[in-house]
């Protein structure tokens, strides 16, 4: 069996459009740091870092992790690089975890980062590829047929996306990390804002953010920190093919099968009653809907149920973001792993104005590429 | 730890201009499958290796993922480095205990952009890549700092690309001096995939597994300046913690002649043969090239040529992380 | 000389050449005489088109070609209101993918000649060719797709 694994410094950096004051080495020490302090470690306790980030025409640096590694105290120990696109942040956490679970080392730094600002990200998303037209304009472009599907299905009232994006919101402002502070958002703002792609407005998006997050992960016997740790409950991949005759984009299949596996693992067969929070990927306020099906808390057709009666609320049964989420901070490649960390936040204790009292069980999630690509874990406050 | 062992490898390599990656990668993996008679199905776990530059496209790896056929949904990962490193990211899946089976491979078309810029996007971004040194360039810059401490000759850097099947060219202009054509690699496309299953599963699926004895990998600075680029530390690291001594065959990644030599100092292959399939100098498809150094290594053990073996990855400018896998037959 | 210096632009280019692969290059000089060919996988015998070479869930080559018709069905669509570079056609257009009958998967192509908040998920639809002599080897040899009773 797979040895226990203990989350032990948990750290990330102010999340911001352009965080022109510091490089990319700065970004992931400012993060890095913050966990290491967290755990009470310095460089020299790490044996090993495991760095992700999504695609590396994001800041114009083919395998970043080279030219970071000695910023990241790495210079002689073992380094990998993970990339599974939007997911990334999630699977990176996975492998540094696994890892520990092998039993091949005592504590791991993993850290995550994009720093969209330093290339053009829309750009990258949409590059023109010979023989076929640029239509997709950019992963809104790719989603917004998928969303439009889901309200068809679910004959779902169309202003789900308009609370989901006022809510996620409301929670950032609790978040000091957050990129987007928007404490005087309402309803009618999110409504009236630009059709980007019909149906997904401008308030409905999440932002292009410049951040890192970064996490120490310790065995068993090196899990005593200051602060008491969360523990790795459950964990799992799944990929399948974006396009295939008869997929279903809108409740894949990888997705429902990842939950599943991590559920399994962790004990759990009623989420929406053993989950104290979660955080979930939602670059688009409807994913919010859409994933409350794909990953079991509700039943299909009725995810924007959950939504619509405050659920999902900071103060409803099943906190869904209430860090505010990919909504208020989206440095993609980070992105997951903030997820991962905040719900690890939770269990700790640590999640300040957000935290769901007395948390105790918490899941972090992640998706990427045409939703095709997840990444899971359960985490607990228990040693499991 | 439990026991892991490479059961089958198979790779193409060369120059490709009609295939893209996808079609290049699906008969290589077809055919892992078929020597030792599995099917997607029976896989547990998956890691490959690529690189979005050398594709010239953001996520190029996600349609790489049709070679495979991955439905119903697959348990996978994918690293932004050579196959090897993707190699070693299973070998600790595998360590869990709960799967038995992975395949990894790895895909890349060195041929489609202009490599020498490309691979200077791989530089530190604000004080490097501005000034666009080309990585032969870098090398060459090593092989001089080698020549110049070990007092070894040019003579010497041709006599490894000798013995590596190349046709020397004394006479040939420098391509960035002390290198010579013969002593630079040659730009390459390619695949490669091996299959890795743990204990009796490996024992159920080929005659002689070439069971995984260690397998470590370490990185060291970036900035050149920062290291003495006659040695290398890490492959040393790496070789050590793999448990590299008394190796008969080893198949060194070693892109330029005087890296091969490097690698030899760090490594200490006494009487090994080395790299008998004519390494980097003669194929060199990035991303796939340590992957199939491994997989060649491999080779050896199963066809019951060769008892202990080494396959060696490296990554990044002038030797910068290096992987070393040190295998056997039990 | 003492202002600080907190960023450098540092421009990329690099060139490709860029390899559809042998069934996308099939694929396209079909379209170039104005044919849609889509090709069909030997195990699950569903038909993929724009073929991309394999079958994404069987991982076998797919070399059978399947003519198609030009008429379709609307499976999903999004109004784009967002320019971005390199961007085809002007703002406001509709994307959506189309499955053409006879094939098993739907492909992203614009519809046009019909007001946008008339078209739904199911609209039938067929494909309006540019003229003759801009046929090439792109799916921009297909200007549109219409709605067929429009």
């Amino acid at each position: 069996m797979a040895n226990p694994c203990a989350i032990i410094g948990i750290g990330q950096t102010k999340h911001d459009t352009k965080r022109e004051d510091c490089s990319q080495i700065d970004l992931v020490r400012e993060a890095a740091k913050r966990a290491l302090e967290d755990a009470g470690l310095t460089w020299r306790d790490i044996d090993a870092v495991v760095i992700g980030k999504a695609p590396d025409t994001f800041e114009g640096v083919m395998m970043p992790e080279l030219f970071l590694a000695d910023a990241l105290g790495a210079v002689g120990k073992p380094m990998l690089r993970v990339h599974t696109a939007g997911s990334v942040g999630g699977s990176t956490a996975l492998v540094a975890a696994s890892l520990i679970q092998a039993g091949v080392h005592d504590r791991v730094l993993t850290v995550a980062y994009e720093k969209q600002s330093e290339s053009d990200a829309m750009w990258a998303l949409a590059m023109k590829i010979p023989f076929s037209p640029p239509l997709v304009a950019g992963a809104g472009g790719y989603f917004a047929p998928h969303i439009r599907k889901y309200i068809a299905q679910s004959k779902a009232p169309d202003d789900i996306g308009i609370k989901v994006a006022v809510k996620d919101r409301l929670n950032g402002v609790k978040n000091p990390y957050a990129h987007l502070h928007l404490p005087n958002i309402t309803y009618e703002e999110v409504r009236d804002s630009l059709m980007l792609w019909d149906p997904i407005r401008y308030l409905e998006t999440c932002p292009s953010s410049d951040g890192a997050c970064a996490m120490v992960l310790a065995s068993e016997s090196a899990s005593n920190a200051p602060t008491r740790p969360a523990w790795v409950h459950g964990g799992a991949m799944r990929s399948e093919p974006t396009m295939f005759a008869g997929r279903d984009e809108v409740n894949p299949i990888a997705g429902q099968e990842c939950a599943r596996d991590v559920y399994k693992q962790a004990g759990i067969s009623d989420p929406r009653k053993e989950f104290d929070a979660a955080e979930i990927y939602v670059p688009f306020s409807w994913f919010e809907a859409m994933w409350m099906e794909n990953l079991h808390f509700a039943p299909i057709g009725d995810g924007w149920k959950m939504t619509d009666t405050g659920a999902t609320a900071i103060d409803g049964d099943m906190p869904i973001n209430p860090s505010g989420g990919v909504m208020c901070s989206n440095p993609i490649g980070a992105s997951g792993m903030l997820r991962f960390a905040e719900a690890a936040m939770q269990v700790r204790g640590q999640a300040g104005e957000h935290q769901i009292d007395g948390a105790r069980l918490a899941l972090g999630h992640a998706y990427g590429g045409g939703s095709q690509y997840y990444a899971m874990w359960v985490v607990g406050s228990e040693k499991p | 730890m439990r026991d892991v062992a490479v059961v089958a490898y198979s790779a193409w390599n060369g120059v490709e201009h009609e295939r893209n990656e996808v079609e290049i990668l699906m008969p290589v993996v077809r055919d892992v499958f078929d020597k030792v008679g599995l099917t997607k199905n029976d896989i547990g776990f998956t890691c490959s290796g690529t690189s979005d530059y050398l594709a010239g496209q953001p996520f190029s790896f996600v349609s790489a993922l049709d070679a495979v056929g991955a439905w119903p949904p697959i348990v996978e990962s994918h690293v932004e480095m050579d196959g090897a490193w993707a190699l070693y990211e299973a070998w600790v899946r595998l360590q869990h205990g709960d799967l038995d089976t992975a395949l990894v491979y790895a895909v890349g078309k060195s041929t489609m952009g202009d490599l020498l810029d490309v691979l200077a996007l791989q530089l530190d971004p604000y004080v490097l890549t501005p000034l666009w040194p080309d990585p032969v360039s870098l090398a060459a810059l090593q092989a001089r700092a080698y020549l110049e401490k070990t007092g070894k000759t040019e003579d010497d850097l041709a006599a490894v690309a000798e013995s590596r099947g190349r046709r020397v060219d004394r006479a040939s202009g420098y391509i960035a001096s002390p290198l010579r054509r013969h002593d630079c690699p040659p730009i390459t496309d390619g695949a490669a995939a091996v299959v890795l299953a743990v204990g009796d599963r490996a024992r159920e699926l080929c005659e002689r597994p070439a069971w995984i004895c260690g397998i470590d990998h370490r990185i060291e600075q970036h900035q050149l300046g920062a290291r003495d680029l006659t040695r290398s530390e890490s492959a040393k690291v790496a070789a050590d913690k793999a448990g590299a001594s008394g190796v008969d065959v080893a198949e060194l990644h070693a892109p330029f002649t005087h890296q091969e030599l490097i690698l030899r100092d760090a490594i200490g292959l006494n009487g090994a043969t080395i790299n008998p399939s004519g390494g980097a100098l003669k194929a060199n498809p990035l991303m796939v090239a340590g992957l199939e150094r491994i997989g060649e290594a491999a080779s050896r053990v199963l066809d019951g040529s060769a008892a202990k073996v080494l396959g060696h990855a490296t990554s990044g400018p002038c030797l910068q992380q290096n992987l070393v896998c040190v295998m056997e037959s039990r | 000389m003492s202002e600080d210096v907190t960023g450098i632009v540092v421009p990329i280019h690099l060139d490709y050449t860029y390899t559809p692969g042998v069934a996308a290059s099939r694929f396209l000089r079909h379209i170039a005489e104005g044919n849609y060919v889509g090709q069909r996988c030997p195990k699950c015998k569903k038909v993929y088109v724009p073929p991309r070479g394999s079958c994404p869930t069987c991982g076998v080559p797919t070399d059978e070609e399947v003519e198609l018709k030009q008429t379709g069905t609307i499976t999903a669509f999004c109004i784009v209101n967002i320019p971005f570079a390199g961007q085809a056609v002007e703002c406001p257009y509709v994307s959506a993918t189309i499955q053409l009958d006879g094939a098993d998967i739907g492909f992203y192509h614009l519809i046009q000649e019909i007001p946008y908040d008339q078209i739904h998920i199911g609209m039938r639809v067929e494909a309006v060719w540019k003229p003759r002599e801009e046929w090439g080897t792109t799916t921009e040899s297909i200007a549109h797709f219409k709605p067929t009773d429009a």
